[in-house]
């Protein structure tokens, strides 16, 4: 990597001070749940990293994930993370165009072999050739396999890249999947949501220059820090849940006064994400905290899974606790396999099995350094049988 | 004859391919190609027409969250809904602010780049920039000492031989011309317009709880609660948050963004006579400020230009668009040829094209996975543009002075804004515009909220056992890229038929059944091109309509028959 200046220089030189630069360290520590004492650490590890190349490839998307990236939160920390990284590659930002652009992709892989960080945005449509996505006349499935084989790592941002998203819901005629499966044997980590929370991805890049290594996930290699506990549990309305005190209506007095939305359909229950703690734009929010429901979108499939999003989760206990709630999660998906057909309740009972695995390391995260982990190819609807990060 | 393939064309939302044929140093003719499909119709059939903006606001991530107002309206109108007060103003606050935040990125980071030369800014002289900058504008950021640090970093960044996002850029050529103090203020504006435009999106986080993507919608209303007694409603502390961030992207705008158009635009007048397109405009109308919903309460209005005769407004309605798929990767039961309005549509996916990787869609007869839409049977431009024409041309009391004012700046006549320079301004114009609207829209609300309304939704429809067995509705609205529409028809409960024609159809089109051409590829039509490796003069005038092409790929829903035939050559 030609420069070695580091990003704490490029941060001086965007005229953040070394004041930022430490509530920035600090922040990523608490975003990946570390103690406190580990900021210096962070601080020492960023501002020794030179700029890694990246190639941010978009198929089947929507530049939801790209537009979440733009908003990158914490004051100047937009700028530090496209000074961090040589976006190399970017075709909703990057000057070039044709050939040129082509180019500049060609080159880097050949530049940084096993260098660079490979994002995929979008779902890889497989169905026909890879028809439904070609980019300077070459299927989409094909340049996500060339970039992605020579990648230092893979990240998955949003649901379509994680398990073919909204492509892959049923109807879809593309063949689309995510790009674990789309890159047999890769090293990929997926940040789910639609679009993911930028947070997620600037911390797990900062995890990477700290311990050299990339953040434990769980069996479908979402990072533990992000993914590890339920939105349930970490909800500002659960108490309202608690007291079985529920919006009925939108608009209510009960909406005004922020009851619990599990009777207007929301999925917290049973959606695994830290969206409640991270929020959204800066930490200004996130939908239950607006007055809608949560829709699941960082779970599997949950175009189907989750849908219709405004029925309510069926039989749960009025007084539920941590427990009660995976209960509910189980009842909420022999419903939807009954409504779908599309997926074995026992390989959720196992997943759900999983999930309280990785909640229980989401404790141990703090451990000095994490181990390498590299995440199983995903199956077709985005899940993997067994932990290989281990 | 030379053919120039452009593909990927960058700095856009989506997978666009432009071929081009350059005769005598200009264009000759031109083929628009989408080159990515979803499905989205086909994965919307079958579900509860209350989820379907979810869904819906998908099919674009930089146009977010106009798919689901669109959406919303559609159900709204085929339910018979009329939404309260307040949610009426709480959308056109969220849709406003889309439209500044949108425009603003636009000109920055993804049209910027055609007219400014990154690399000439390291030649600037901080101390005359900061003359240039005074002599414009009184933004505070315009110390020669800011533009030292600016130029410097720039000075770095270059020499470390990462380029990043500029690597490969034109850089040197002749197209550029702008002294290097103008290309030193835009770089300093680009980084500036970066992190602003994080700040002002905040205000859709305040309103719908994130962006991209905000979750706040229902059909009937929002979900948002408002109280400004609240503690865990949207309060009157939220409210005025709002304001202040309203107050800052008004700033921005009149200081930064303006200023800089018209600074940028003086130097290449020029291209007031370049990318002309076929001169039809269209505009739904948008921003409704009354509780009729009617057009002739919208803020924009709604109208149609023909052949550019700014002296006669045309009418609009739902029943008048219809698509063909004569050059698209479809195909339509009873021929390729005929026009068929949203609600009859009726299409099966068929690539034809050459398999990939292939390096001309030269001798294919289809070449797009955008279909093709007409109004009465004519090829129509959407966008900034068409709303600020169909509005000049009405005598708009806001309009009218602020398109007449940006002429008088330039010293042009209106005929100018037939133009790849007119789309640029007209979108600057309408930032402004917008802008100063969003506190009226904001303190209507608070007024509102004043009188005690609290009404956020009207949920008397909420229970699809409301509802009749069939009902069928259309949504308009105006984006910031243009005309969109949603088209659905409900049948027991469910989504029976879903379509979207939206703007980047309309304005990225391949041509129809009688060969005529969509509009960007008729405004590329005798745009100069100096070095055909280089195609910057392509980009300027593509770039200029702000294509988004996730959503404007799409397929009708087959409303026979379930499963979907596809042919592959």
């Amino acid at each position: 990597m030609a420069r070695q200046d580091g990003l704490y220089s490029a941060l001086l030189a965007h005229g953040i001070t070394r004041r930022d630069f430490l509530k920035f360290s600090a922040a990523m520590s608490a975003a990946l749940a570390l103690p406190a004492s580990y900021a210096p650490r962070v601080a020492a590890a960023v501002a020794a990293a030179p700029r890694i190349p990246v190639i941010w490839l978009e198929g089947q998307d929507c530049a939801g994930n790209t537009e979440a990236f733009l908003r990158a939160s914490h004051p100047t920390v937009a700028e530090l993370v496209l000074d961090t990284l040589s976006v190399d590659y970017h075709e909703t930002i990057m000057a070039a165009a044709g050939a040129q652009a082509e180019a500049a992709r060609l080159g880097t892989m050949k530049q940084y072999p096993n260098g660079y960080i490979a994002v995929v945005e979008g779902s890889v449509p497989v169905a026909d050739g890879g028809v439904y996505c070609t980019i300077g006349g070459k299927a989409f499935s094909q340049t996500v396999l060339e970039v992605c084989r020579g990648a230092l790592v893979t990240i998955a941002v949003g649901s379509c890249a994680f398990d073919g998203g909204l492509p892959a819901a049923a109807g879809g005629p593309t063949g689309a999947i995510g790009a674990g499966h789309a890159v047999p044997g890769a090293k990929v980590i997926n940040l789910p949501g639609c679009p993911m929370n930028v947070q997620n991805l600037t911390a797990t890049i900062v995890h990477f220059l700290t311990f050299k290594a990339w953040p434990a996930t769980d069996s479908m290699g979402r990072p533990l820090f992000a993914y590890g506990q339920l939105i349930h549990d970490q909800c500002e309305r659960r108490a309202h849940f608690e007291r079985g005190e529920y919006v009925l209506a939108w608009g209510d007095e009960a909406a005004r006064n922020g009851w619990c939305l599990y009777k207007m359909g929301c999925k917290g229950p049973e959606t695994y994400a830290n969206c409640p703690t991270a929020r959204f734009n800066d930490g200004t929010s996130w939908p239950v905290k607006s007055g809608h429901g949560c829709v699941g979108c960082t779970m599997p499939n949950f175009w189907d899974r989750m849908s219709p999003f405004y029925r309510r989760l069926p039989t749960v206990p009025p007084f539920a606790n941590d427990v009660t709630a995976d209960q509910v999660g189980l009842g909420l998906v022999a419903g939807v396999t009954a409504l779908t057909g599309l997926h074995a309740a026992g390989s959720y009972v196992r997943k759900r099995r999983m999930d309280a695995e990785a909640r229980a390391e989401l404790a141990a995260v703090s451990a000095p350094i994490a181990p390498p982990t590299v995440s199983s190819p995903t199956a077709p609807d985005g899940r993997a049988e067994g932990r290989t990060d281990q | 004859m030379t053919r120039i393939v452009v593909d990927p064309i960058t700095r856009i939302e989506g997978h666009l391919r432009i071929e081009i044929e350059v005769a005598n140093g200009v264009v000759s003719d031109a083929w628009s190609s989408g080159t990515m499909f979803r499905g989205l119709e086909l994965i919307l059939k079958g579900r509860d027409p209350r989820d379907a903006w979810v869904f819906a606001q998908r099919a674009c991530g930089v146009c977010t969250t106009v798919h689901a107002l669109a959406s919303v309206r559609s159900v709204e109108n085929a339910l018979g809904l009329r939404i309260p007060r307040n949610a009426r103003l709480v959308r056109n606050l969220i849709a406003g602010t889309q439209y500044v935040q949108d425009h603003v990125i636009h000109f920055y980071h993804l049209h910027a780049l055609d007219w400014v030369d990154v690399v000439s800014a390291l030649k600037a002289d901080p101390a005359a920039t900061a003359t240039l900058a005074q002599s414009i504008s009184d933004h505070p950021l315009s110390s020669a000492k800011y533009f030292k640090g600016v130029r410097d970093k720039l000075s770095t960044f270059v020499a470390s031989g990462q380029l990043g996002p500029f690597a490969n850029g034109y850089w040197g050529h002749p197209g550029y011309r702008l002294p290097p103090e103008a290309n030193l203020l835009a770089v300093a504006h680009y980084l500036e317009a970066l992190e602003w435009q994080r700040q002002v999106i905040r205000i859709h986080a305040l309103l719908g709880s994130k962006n991209p993507h905000p979750q706040t919608y229902v059909v009937g209303g929002m979900a948002l609660a408002l109280d400004p007694n609240s503690t865990t409603a949207l309060n009157a502390r939220g409210l005025s948050e709002i304001a202040e961030l309203i107050v800052e992207a008004q700033r921005f705008v009149d200081e930064v963004y303006i200023p800089d158009v018209l600074a940028v635009a003086g130097f290449y007048k020029d291209w007031a006579g370049i990318g002309k397109g076929i001169g039809n405009y269209m505009s739904y109308g948008e921003f409704p400020e009354d509780d009729s919903a009617q057009p002739s309460g919208f803020y924009l209005p709604q109208g149609r230009i023909m052949g550019r005769n700014l002296g006669k407004i045309e009418t609009v309605t739902q029943d008048a668009v219809a698509e063909t798929v004569a050059h698209s990767y479809y195909t339509y039961e009873g021929g390729d040829t005929t026009a068929r309005h949203p609600w009859d549509g009726q299409t099966k996916p068929a690539y034809t094209g050459p398999k990939p990787p292939f390096e001309s869609l030269e001798g294919y007869d289809k070449y797009s996975w955008l279909k093709a839409p007409r109004y009465q049977d004519e090829p129509m431009e959407v966008g900034p543009l068409a709303r600020m024409l169909v509005a000049y041309a009405s005598g708009h009391t806001d309009v009218k002075p602020a398109v007449d004012r940006v002429l008088g700046t330039l010293g042009v006549g209106p005929e100018a804004l037939f133009s790849t320079l007119g789309r640029i301004a007209a979108r600057a114009v309408e930032t402004q515009l917008i802008v100063h609207r969003l506190g009226r829209w904001l303190s209507d609300l608070t007024d509102n909220l004043d009188t005690g309304d609290l009404a956020i939704a009207d949920g008397t429809k909420w229970d699809p056992a409301t509802w009749p067995a069939e009902a069928q509705g259309w949504g308009f609205e105006e984006a910031p890229r243009g005309s969109l529409g949603h088209w659905i028809k409900i049948k027991d409960q469910a989504i029976d038929n879903y379509q979207l024609v939206v703007p980047s159809t309309w304005n990225g089109s391949p041509r129809d059944a009688k060969g005529r051409r969509g509009a960007w590829e008729e405004a590329l039509i005798g745009t100069p091109v100096a070095d055909p490796s280089q195609p910057l003069e392509i980009l300027r005038t593509v770039h200029s309509f702000d294509p988004c092409m996730a959503c404007a790929v799409h397929v009708y829903d087959p409303s026979a028959g379930s499963s979907v035939q596809i042919t592959v050559v």
